[in-house]
């Protein structure tokens, strides 16, 4: 089980204070953010969602310590992050936070269990001790027979899994996913969805998710949603979706495959 | 990030690109072979050089006769004067310790004939230490006594050459042979030398007692030079302003300017000869290097390419967690195997490389280790100076840019 399950719905994981960003671009300068406080908690599931532009890019790049806030403050896990050197905020994305991206991001010609692993080769564990993380990893999202497949030899939601088992393997506070249904089909999208419920659900793990769909984003407990550099709207999701009773109800990809042949036919 | 897990990544990426890290390879190949083939076959004419100048007693000490002064307003040269002695060679071994012993010398050139050959050679007049000092033997036969010497008889030993030129079908040892319309009884022949340090063909020679060669074939009393051997190359080296004070004071020469004979010492010869040799090899080898830098030059370009190609990777790897420090590592160590292995390779191409001349050319080449050495140092060096930049550049690149990069 995830240590932090114990302090579920503890103490705030992450807090912004008042946060700006701008950027320059010489003549003219661009406000990302333009005073976003937020607090969300142990065992969150929250979305975030806007129009591109909003701000929400520019959210996500600093709440996974990529970038900087120009104004404010930042505290993950109760410690503050907004001044800390590039080196250090290196360590703090290796130990605290998980990342999952639209396009996977996986390294090609790379076998999944190594895609895995590499999060903790920065971590600096013996290899034995990586080898045991990424492969309970790689279980925890039911990937565990195809360890030693490449990239390339998986699906798109599989290769997602994998990005997910490798955002695992540190047991990180929080899991940043950016638009990661975005490349996916439906179907696939609401399994990459149950693994997040269900390790939000069973593991206690902070999820925060950005995505523009609005069916993805009542998965998630909390909504927030972004406009101009403000958060405009959060709210507790009333109706919220769970996958793992949908699923059942959605056809699998070689049923549709199935039915188009037969309409074919027809 | 350990060392070992750095190493691992760096060879995973090499052999993810197997093509372009041995096309890249290759330059440091060729550049580390050409540097280890040059410096090689340098060290091997040195080694040539070398033995020449052992050849010639490695204690050296030549006295000759020759002068500065100009005479009547030529000055004479070498050879030019008439006034070193038997009885300055007999002063010198007596007066200056360090000398263990001297054969005096002295030549001309004659024509030699042997029934319907002839030939025209040097012949030398000394006394058998020659043999000793010089270590040379002769091959067959014996070579002639003190006492030969004495009554300056009319025996010789002849060098290879001769020995080939006149007598292509018989054994030279016994035969008669005219030097001046005198005959010469041939009791020995010399081991054959091949050519000397500047290039003489040392077999095409005949020896004989001095005194046969002074009163019967030159006609002249004094002496050529005095071939001296001391007990060490120090001493060789000690022993000179001694016999040149001996002879000065002998000759009756107030200013040393005024000296009618020079003092040199292998030692000397040997010095001059390698540091020409020295210069060739390093000049060799500088050409050779800069093929080394452009091997290097290659190396950065393709890491370049490597960081631009990677740049998603950087942004994947610095998400999770990897320090500047991390990526500049991975991308100085990937270049850093790629220059080693490449070094690696061409030492042995190199080594290759200067055995074939050797046997193409019949030219001894060495191979030092320190040649070695330097050579795997340097390839690992110019990993180090050529991929430091593109590593640097790789650990410079903002995450949120790399992960973006199409």
């Amino acid at each position: 089980m995830h240590p932090s399950a114990a302090k579920r719905n503890g103490q705030a994981v992450i807090h912004l204070e008042n946060v700006h960003k701008t950027y320059d671009l010489g003549e003219i300068q661009v406000h990302a953010l333009r005073g976003v406080s937020l607090e969300i908690r142990e065992g969150e599931m929250v979305a975030v969602m806007g129009a591109s532009g909003s701000g929400k890019s520019t959210l996500m790049n600093i709440l996974g310590c990529l970038d900087k806030p120009s104004k404010g403050a930042y505290l993950l896990d109760g410690v503050d992050v907004t001044n800390m050197t590039k080196t250090e905020l290196a360590k703090v994305r290796n130990s605290k936070i998980g990342f999952v991206f639209q396009q996977f991001n996986l390294l090609s010609r790379t076998s999944a269990l190594e895609n895995v692993e590499l999060p903790t080769v920065y971590a600096g564990l013996p290899p034995e001790e990586r080898h045991k993380r990424a492969q309970r990893a790689l279980e925890q999202v039911g990937l565990a027979e195809r360890a030693h497949h490449h990239p390339s030899q998986l699906s798109g939601g599989q290769q997602q899994r994998v990005a997910i088992a490798r955002a695992l393997v540190t047991e990180p506070s929080i899991l940043l996913a950016d638009e990661p249904t975005g490349n996916l089909d439906s179907r696939t999208s609401v399994e990459v969805m149950d693994i997040f419920q269900r390790l939000n659900q069973e593991h206690g793990i902070t999820v925060i998710l950005v995505t523009h769909e609005h069916d993805i984003a009542n998965y998630a407990k909390r909504n927030l949603e972004f406009r101009d550099g403000k958060i405009q709207r959060d709210i507790a999701v009333r109706d919220r979706l769970m996958a793992r009773d949908i699923l059942p109800t959605m056809k699998s990809v070689g049923e549709e495959d199935a039915e188009e042949e037969a309409q074919q036919e027809a | 990030m350990d060392f070992w897990s750095t190493f691992h990544l760096a060879l995973r990426a090499l052999a993810r690109n197997k093509m372009r890290s041995s096309l890249t390879m290759l330059g440091i190949i060729i550049g580390v072979g050409a540097v280890i083939a040059t410096v090689s076959i340098g060290q091997g004419a040195e080694y040539l050089i070398q033995q020449g100048i052992e050849g010639m007693g490695t204690n050296a000490v030549f006295i000759s006769a020759g002068s500065n002064r100009p005479s009547g307003g030529a000055r004479q040269g070498y050879w030019g004067v008439k006034t070193l002695t038997v009885d300055d060679m007999n002063a010198i071994l007596r007066e200056v310790p360090v000398i263990r012993e001297a054969a005096p010398v002295v030549f001309t050139r004659t024509q030699v004939v042997y029934q319907n050959q002839n030939w025209n050679t040097r012949v030398e007049g000394t006394t058998p230490v020659y043999f000793s000092i010089r270590r040379w033997n002769v091959s067959a036969g014996t070579s002639f006594s003190d006492e030969e010497v004495t009554a300056a008889a009319n025996v010789c030993v002849i060098g290879q050459t001769i020995a080939k030129l006149l007598f292509p079908a018989q054994d030279p040892v016994g035969a008669t042979i005219r030097l001046r319309e005198m005959p010469f009884r041939v009791i020995g022949v010399l081991e054959s030398r091949g050519q000397s340090a500047t290039g003489d063909d040392q077999d095409d020679r005949i020896l004989a007692p001095y005194t046969t060669v002074q009163r019967k074939l030159a006609g002249i009393t004094w002496l050529h030079y005095i071939n001296a051997s001391a007990f060490s190359p120090e001493a060789a080296q000690n022993s000179v302003p001694q016999i040149e004070a001996l002879l000065l004071e002998r000759h009756r020469i107030r200013n040393p300017e005024d000296a009618d004979f020079f003092v040199s010492t292998q030692s000397e010869v040997a010095d001059i000869a390698n540091q020409t040799q020295r210069v060739m090899t390093m000049l060799l080898g500088s050409v050779a290097s800069v093929s080394l830098l452009v091997g290097g030059i290659g190396i950065m370009n393709i890491m370049l390419v490597s960081v631009t190609e990677r740049t998603r990777e950087i942004g994947v790897r610095m998400a999770v967690g990897a320090t500047e420090n991390d990526v500049q590592q991975q991308f100085l160590v990937e270049a850093v195997t790629l220059s080693m292995m490449g070094g690696t390779v061409g030492i042995v191409a190199g080594l290759a490389g200067s055995a074939m001349i050797a046997n193409l050319l019949q030219w001894p080449t060495l191979v030092s280790p320190t040649a070695i050495l330097v050579a795997a140092l340097f390839s690992a060096g110019v990993g180090i100076f050529f991929g430091y930049y593109p590593a640097r550049k790789a650990a410079q690149l903002d995450p949120i840019e790399a992960l973006r990069y199409e």
